[in-house]
């Protein structure tokens, strides 16, 4: 069963660079992408999304919002929150939603470590 | 309102916004820092307009008197970066800055030095995370502080009138538990607008591995 990342950004150029980051890491898994946060909401519920990575600042409902409402439709989705903003309130909040908190920019190393962690839980939920 | 040689592409758009955003989250890390309490952001809209716009634009948002932090810089790219408050706003980032006990008129002879590091660190801040994103140095100036309205503000940024385009760039933040509020703003004229462009392309470049052509 192949393995989809959801990539939810309203920035175009951030989308793309978290796009080539995965397909680096994990060039087998399938990639969707949302503009916003209903979006992102609509596609979960229309197709399979294993992992989500999600902007924080975006027009509309934000990234720990989505999160939030990810968390509930999905228990045991790894979920990652991508920003800047590394005031210790949201990195928190990602925290209280089981959210991984990775710096923007995006690394390939940062990104990486969040991967593997994702795969794994997926693994074993799986097994 | 855009003419051809200023249009940005939807992706160098994208990309400057994102550059801006990622600049202002971290300058906004840092005055969370300063206050110890966490301060919100708005997504960053960036519009091509004239200076006048770009003052009228502000001027309908606050009706009040104005106080503003601004910092020129200069290098690959040039132009003035802005951190707007309603006046009374000003004094009680002061007291969130610099203490709580501190009296009306503590507050007051420490108001412009506290505005002054304030802008310092969120402007500063912003503009230099995104020199090291475009791998380029900018030379900031010194902030300044100056009060009055939006038209004046707007005004004193351009000594060859009001007609000239310039990008113009605002975010909105706000500190919560605090009455305080304010834009980030950022202007920039045209030839430095030219130069910005091939820095982005770069950026794109070096982000992405490719540019839309």
């Amino acid at each position: 069963m192949t393995t989809t990342a959801l990539i939810v950004d309203d920035s175009k150029l951030a989308r793309l660079v978290v796009t080539k980051l995965l397909r680096q890491l994990k060039p087998d898994w399938e990639i969707a992408e949302a503009a916003n946060a209903d979006a992102a909401m609509t596609l979960v519920g229309e197709r399979q999304v294993d992992v989500a990575l999600l902007d924080f600042n975006m027009p509309g409902k934000d990234g720990l919002e989505l999160a939030a409402d990810l968390r509930a439709a999905r228990p045991g989705m790894p979920i990652a929150v991508v920003s800047a903003n590394i005031q210790d309130e949201i990195i928190a909040r990602a925290r209280s939603v089981d959210a991984t908190f990775l710096p923007k920019p995006l690394t390939e190393e940062g990104l990486a470590g969040f991967l593997s962690g994702a795969a794994l839980r997926l693994r074993r939920a799986a097994s | 309102m855009t003419t051809g040689t200023v249009d940005l592409t939807e992706l160098q758009r994208d990309a400057f916004t994102e550059l801006v955003n990622i600049g202002v989250s971290k300058a906004a890390a840092s005055l969370r820092k300063m206050i110890g309490v966490q301060v919100l952001l708005s997504v960053p809209a960036v519009e091509i307009v004239s200076q006048a716009q770009a003052a009228r634009m502000i001027g309908e948002r606050e009706a009040s008197e104005l106080v503003v932090v601004q910092q020129d810089f200069t290098g690959a790219f040039g132009g003035r970066a802005l951190l707007i408050f309603p006046q009374e706003n000003g004094r009680e980032l002061v007291r969130a800055v610099a203490g709580e006990d501190l009296s009306a008129e503590e507050v007051l002879e420490l108001e412009d030095e506290a505005l002054t590091e304030t802008g310092n660190v969120i402007l500063n801040g912003c503009l230099a995370t995104m020199a090291n994103l475009l791998q380029r140095t900018l030379s900031m100036s010194l902030p300044e502080v100056i009060r009055g309205d939006g038209p004046r503000i707007f005004q004193s940024a351009s000594d060859e009138g009001n007609d000239a385009l310039v990008l113009f760039l605002y975010i909105n933040f706000a500190v919560r538990e605090r009455d305080i509020r304010g834009y980030i703003a950022m202007l920039m004229d045209l030839p430095a607008l030219e130069s910005l462009k091939v820095l982005i392309d770069g950026f794109v470049e070096r982000a992405i591995g490719e540019t839309e052509s």
